[in-house]
């Protein structure tokens, strides 16, 4: 057993600079949550099976537990803190409240940060596609009924 | 017999807040990652807790050395069994089911031995996570393994390898001896009968007979359990956790810990799910003892692996039925036999399971047996219907090939054997007010029930649910402010919309708008005892504190009022948030709204602060029936969801969407249970799908949209009419399904799940695996 | 989390040194979709993650008609399933690529890990053998070639040699009146490791099969070339009959095991009902009709 180094990180995240302490072994994931306090991204499984822990880089969909912390030395991050702008929710978060599409919201950061994603690449997106890419963020409340209409409903909110 | 069909009662009072879909309270803080869950918890000087587990299914530990891993740099606490004080046997409340604290405290830590892969036995604290982790593996155990037994009924056999050496069969079943005395697995023996079972099956033209497998599944909350405990050098213990029940976590942790409750304080965090799987403690009284040896906070959560190897799964079920019935379909008589696996420690839900069985019929003559069984697989805990899915489904599989053979629709047969009002349940309790005739016959009118089905491959099917519901006991407490808004103080965790559905009521009975109801959640020593969040209780109970209260301040609004017009009480009236007296002096009509008065509060006599326990047990049953569509690939043996339609009698909806999300995602549930989810153990024991890429939750592309219809048969045991809706909806999904797998390949499916794999073998050659 | 220290590598050279010099325990680090979860689970003995997709030669896809595809071993695979030209010529990998995990995997993960993790079950190998793939490998001792249908040894190993790595992928232009497809069978519909898949290449001259390959996954030790199912059909009529020799060719070939995800006996047959599946929709590829 080799002791795990001390790296400093300095990455944007949600339009910030931050600079943070890490040991070598964290991973994006318990970076966020447990050196630099932003706990919106959740550990589900800790092996990219659940989606809860969905977050931006570089404009990117990625698994925060399968990117380790050291990788994000200049990279740009998006969480779900970083979602609204000031007092303005995203038409996402919106939607989700309306259409109910949360009951315990432990999923749910992960699902909006995974929903932008998908509206950034393709604004009109079918049923199908919505299922489809969000076959990745596991919600165990709904049944997806009620996120995929949000998804739906929050597409046709940013098209207009 | 048939059962006078009771009509739904669409003529509900004309309500405000009821029945509408407001944005919940702690909406915005969940969609922008503020919500605090339990794993989010930072505390000055925090360290980081993680668990050593078994190896093995079944061994005796012989011993443990912890001194390398102490000797490690920032490691400051190392837990054994052995930290904890010894117990007696007695039983802890857990909400739905109860635990003894002499099996609780060794399923948290074992003692002498352990029972299951994945049993925990030894905990580190340290400075770090990484760090906590690098020491469990210096941590040396050395086991003397044992033969082991997974299956429920390898379990019940003579020569069976032993879990526990005292463990006695319980036999609560009249006319069976209590057997010798000697070590078994079987803890319990129950039996529910009434009429006469031999004559039955003596009057029925047919009889059949069937055996059904159900697997171990999970809950599958996506939030891994989580535990962070401060024990303060004066002897204080403050618990922050993810739990269905913060009362039950106190009294859980009291009794392990050996502390007075009045030391423990348990400050709930928001909860990412439960399904049951949350009322038992698992980390909590580990980072207590981690905490109490460091005098650091100590935080814990569970790897994904170690909740689904050591938390509670539903039981392995292995279930006979047989069922008589005349030609014109009269059910004659019933036996059910139910051998449920507990897990490590006695405490399936096979009572439920025995409770619910027949419970949509009325059947004369019935016998049900039921069998509570250790096996070396984690200890079972509740999971959304306890024990219902199981003993449900193989009735509701029987119903359809004795409808198949009476050439009847299998919703007529149903409809024909309705249990109703008068009539009495399986333990020969009368029925009040029930929905199942209404549920029975929403379906056969549905659209979806009456449409055509096209398509090679493709079949429908149809099963109903039952659930209790509970009642229990809930307390709250509520504030006028100055400015005319309410503060609704809450035991009860939010895990679905429960502030949202609780709030609307105390807003309904105010006369005032959501918006002026903020409802807060609280620890253990701010709000009276309340029970758990789960049997589908907490809208139902919690509604009824909230109406309390709600008529507790309009009365005492209605007395102040009277006071500062100078009028005597009975001539001032409270409705829709305004007081109204009787003309003044002047003949001016006297009216203040709410927000008026309560500006007035402080001067003339004080802000107005209520509170109320409820103790009802009118919390009525609860109905639901599923229409599926499904197709089968017959060259591959997947089952394809086409279409869904969940009824369901919901009493009063107050928050509709909510309502409909239950339905919704208690179908999701029941689909994965029927479909993929279950437990596979390796040869040596172990659960080598611990994992959610390998225990097959459904994924989103997996189900179409669910549509819902919720009848409203109002409860008149509530003010609002409310019935628990959570539990009920995932007892058809397995049944349904099934049902539609034999509609559209003509194969009759067994066990569960009802994977491609047993579909394909099903199949059989000349379908499947020759092509 | 093993304690595993991290490097970043910006030329192949530098990369092939820090491997070198961190010996068994320096693992390559690409899209880390696999290695991460390896150091996190301790299921091998990782001190140090070489991180090679800074390296430009490591990222990009380049196609040139009648030369082929050029793909970087570390390129996302999203980047590989949005490409016009991949999705133009090779079906079978956008099929595969499409698949691998959840979307947010997919952000990450490339086809170079997916080879180089050498799961018997990986979705991306057989599609890549089936169109007559190429791993490009540099190490201490310089390049070399490896054709991709020889790359895997067993489960979780290949030729790699301790300092070696994928730098890219290449695979030849398809033919005129050629089709590919990849398809896999799992028990929900994403989200599953497979229990058994299946990519083909086939072109056509009219009706008769002027070439064809044949790739089976989760079958056996390694993904399997079938070199029979390739025999069953080249210089023959594409015809039901010569689809199911091709098929009963792959279910011989298979020689599967019995595990949480599925049994021997339907993976073999699973073999022969994806090969039809794949060579049906292959064909249908070459003659335009999709």
């Amino acid at each position: 057993m080799t002791t795990d180094e001390r790296i400093v990180v300095t990455a944007t995240i949600n339009g910030e600079e931050r600079t943070w302490l890490s040991s070598s072994r964290d991973s994006l994931l318990e970076a966020l949550r447990e050196r630099i306090g932003l706990t919106g991204a959740k550990e589900g499984c800790n092996n990219g099976n659940c989606g809860a822990c969905s977050v931006l880089m570089d404009g990117r969909l990625v698994n925060s537990c399968l990117v380790m912390a050291a990788e994000c030395e200049g990279a740009n991050i998006t969480t779900v803190e970083g979602l609204a702008e000031g007092d303005e929710l995203h038409p996402l978060q919106t939607a989700f409240l309306e259409e109910a599409a949360l009951q315990c919201g432990i999923c749910t950061p992960g699902f909006l940060i995974s929903s932008k994603a998908l509206l950034d690449w393709k604004p009109n997106p079918s049923e199908e596609e919505i299922r489809f890419w969000l076959a990745g963020n596991l919600c165990r409340c709904t049944g997806y009924d009620k996120i995929i209409r949000a998804v739906e409903k929050a597409a046709e909110e940013m098209r207009s | 017999m048939v059962a006078t069909p009771e009509k739904p009662n669409t003529d509900k009072p004309a309500y405000k807040v009821v029945g509408t879909r407001p944005v919940r309270p702690d909406g915005v803080d969940k969609v922008t990652g503020r919500a605090e869950y339990g794993a989010d918890i930072k505390l000055e000087g925090m360290l980081y807790g993680a668990v050593l587990r078994s190896p093995h299914a079944h061994a005796r530990i012989k011993r443990i050395d912890t001194s390398k891993a102490e000797a490690l740099p920032g490691v400051k606490a190392v837990a054994t069994h052995a930290d904890f004080p010894k117990q007696e046997s007695g039983s802890l409340d857990l909400g739905e089911g109860s635990a003894n604290p002499l099996w609780l405290v060794e399923n948290v830590l074992a003692g002498s031995k352990v029972l299951y892969h994945g049993h925990a036995v030894a905990a580190v604290a340290a400075t770090d996570l990484h760090i906590a982790e690098d020491a469990l593996a210096l941590i040396e155990v050395e086991y003397e393994v044992l033969p082991f037994v997974i299956d429920v009924r390898e379990a019940m056999l003579p020569n069976a390898p032993i879990l526990l050496d005292d463990l006695r069969t319980n036999v609560r079943a009249k006319g069976v001896d209590t057997p010798k005395d000697v070590p078994t697995n079987i803890a319990l023996h129950m039996r529910l009968e009434k009429g006469d079972i031999e004559q039955g099956f003596a009057d029925a033209d047919v009889v059949i007979e069937r055996e059904y497998t159900t697997a171990q599944a999970h809950q599958g909350y996506i939030e891994p359990q989580n535990g962070t405990a401060f024990w303060n050098r004066d002897g204080q213990l403050t618990i922050w956790c993810s739990t269905q029940g913060i009362f039950s976590v106190r009294s859980q942790c009291a009794t392990l810990l050996g502390l007075p409750e009045s030391q423990v304080r348990v400050i709930p965090k928001e909860i990412g799910g439960g399904f049951g799987g949350k009322l038992t403690v698992y980390l909590e009284p580990i980072a207590a003892v981690l905490s109490k040896k460091s005098h650091r906070p100590v935080k814990m959560w569970m790897p994904r692996a170690d909740i689904i190897r050591a938390t509670g799964p539903t039981s392995a079920t292995h279930n006979r039925v047989k069922i008589g019935v005349k030609r014109d379909g009269t059910i004659t008589a019933a036996e059910v036999n139910l051998a449920y696996a507990a897990g490590a420690y006695p405490g399936s839900p096979v009572g439920a399971g025995a409770l619910c069985a027949l419970a949509p019929y009325d059947i004369a003559n019935q016998r049900i047996d039921g069998f509570d069984v250790v096996t070396n697989t984690p200890k079972t805990q509740a999971y959304r219907a306890p024990g219902a899915p199981a003993s449900e489904h193989a009735v509701e599989a029987t119903l359809d090939e004795l409808a198949e053979q009476l050439d009847m629709d299998p919703m007529e047969l149903r409809l024909k054997n309705a249990a109703h009002e008068g009539g009495t349940n399986s333990a020969g309790q009368p029925w009040p007010r029930i929905g199942a005739t209404a549920v029975m016959e929403a379906i056969k009118n549905h659209p979806h029930y009456t449409s055509e089905l096209h398509g090679e491959d493709t079949g429908r099917g149809v099963a109903l649910g039952f659930w209790f519901n509970g009642g229990m006991e809930s307390s709250s407490s509520a504030t006028v402010n100055s400015d005319g808004t309410v503060s609704l103080i809450l035991g009860s965790v939010d895990i679905g919309g429960s502030r949202a559905s609780l709030a609307m009521q105390l807003a309904e009975t105010l006369g005032l708008t959501l918006d002026e109801v903020h409802p807060h959640i609280v620890d253990t020593d701010s709000v009276g005892w309340t029970g758990v969040t789960g049997g589908s209780r907490t809208t139902f109970a919690g509604g009824w504190v909230a109406y309390d209260l709600g008529e507790e301040i309009k009365k005492r609004v209605v007395e102040r009022a009277a006071r500062m017009w100078d009028v005597e009480t009975d001539v001032v009236s409270y409705a829709d948030g305004v007081i109204t007296g009787p003309p003044d002096a002047d003949n001016n009509p006297r009216s203040m709204t709410f927000k008026e008065i309560a500006k007035q509060l402080q001067r003339t006599g004080g802000l107005i602060a209520v509170s109320a326990t409820s103790r009802r047990n009118t919390q009525g049953a609860a109905f639901a029936g599923h229409i599926v569509d499904l197709h089968v690939d017959r060259e591959t043996g997947k089952v394809e969801i086409l279409r869904y339609t969940a009824i369901q009698d919901v009493g009063t909806a107050i928050h509709p969407s909510y309502v409909e999300g239950q339905l919704q995602g208690g179908v999701a549930q029941g689909v994965g249970m029927a479909l993929n989810e279950e437990y596979y153990y390796d040869d040596e024991g172990h659960v080598v799908n611990a994992s959610l890429l390998d225990y097959r939750m459904p994924v989103a592309n997996d189900l179409p949209m669910i549509d819902t219809q919720l009848v409203e048969v109002p409860n008149p045991g509530h003010p609002y009419g409310v019935r628990g809706v959570g539990e009920a909806p995932i007892v058809p999904p397995a049944p349904a399904i099934r049902n539609a797998i034999y509609d559209a390949i003509g194969v009759r499916m067994y066990d569960m799940p009802m994977s491609p794999r047993r579909i394909l073998e099903e199949l059989g050659p000349q379908n499947g695996s020759a092509s | 989390m093993q304690a595993v220290k991290y490097a970043r590598a910006t030329s192949v050279d530098e990369a092939v040194q820090m491997l070198r010099d961190g010996g068994d325990v320096a693992r390559v680090l690409a899209g880390g979709t696999d290695v991460i979860v390896l150091a996190r689970e301790r299921r091998r003995d990782i001190d140090l993650f070489v991180d090679i997709k800074h390296i430009p030669d490591l990222i990009g896809i380049d196609y040139q008609a009648g030369q082929g595809l050029t793909l970087g071993a570390a390129t996302p695979l999203y980047e590989v399933y949005n490409h016009p030209d991949v999705k133009a010529h090779y079906p079978a990998l956008v099929e595969a690529s499409h698949v691998i995990g959840g979307t947010a995997i997919q952000g990450r993960a490339s086809l170079g890990g997916n080879l180089a993790n050498s799961s018997p079950a990986a979705d991306g190998i057989p599609a890549m053998i089936a169109l007559g793939g190429t791993a490009h490998i540099a190490g201490p001792n310089g390049r070399r070639d490896v054709p991709i249908a020889e790359f895997c040894t067993a489960p979780g190993r290949n030729v790699l040699e301790t300092g070696e790595f994928i730098v890219s992928l290449s695979f030849p232009d398809p033919a005129a009146n050629s089709g590919s497809a990849w398809e896999r069978f799992i028990p929900r519909n994403e989200m599953d490791i497979a229990v058994t898949n299946a990519g083909v290449y086939l072109a056509l001259d009219g009706d008769t099969v002027a070439d064809a390959r044949v790739a089976i996954g989760a079958v056996a030790p390694t993904p399997l070339l079938v070199p029979a199912a390739a025999e069953a059909l080249i210089g023959k009529p594409l015809t039901d009959e010569t689809i199911e020799a091709a098929a009963e060719a792959a279910r011989q070939a298979a020689n599967p095991i019995t595990d949480m995800r599925g049994t021997a006996d339907q993976r073999r047959h699973l073999a022969g009902v994806l090969v039809k599946r794949v060579l049906n929709k292959a064909a249908a590829r070459a003659r335009g009709d999709e």
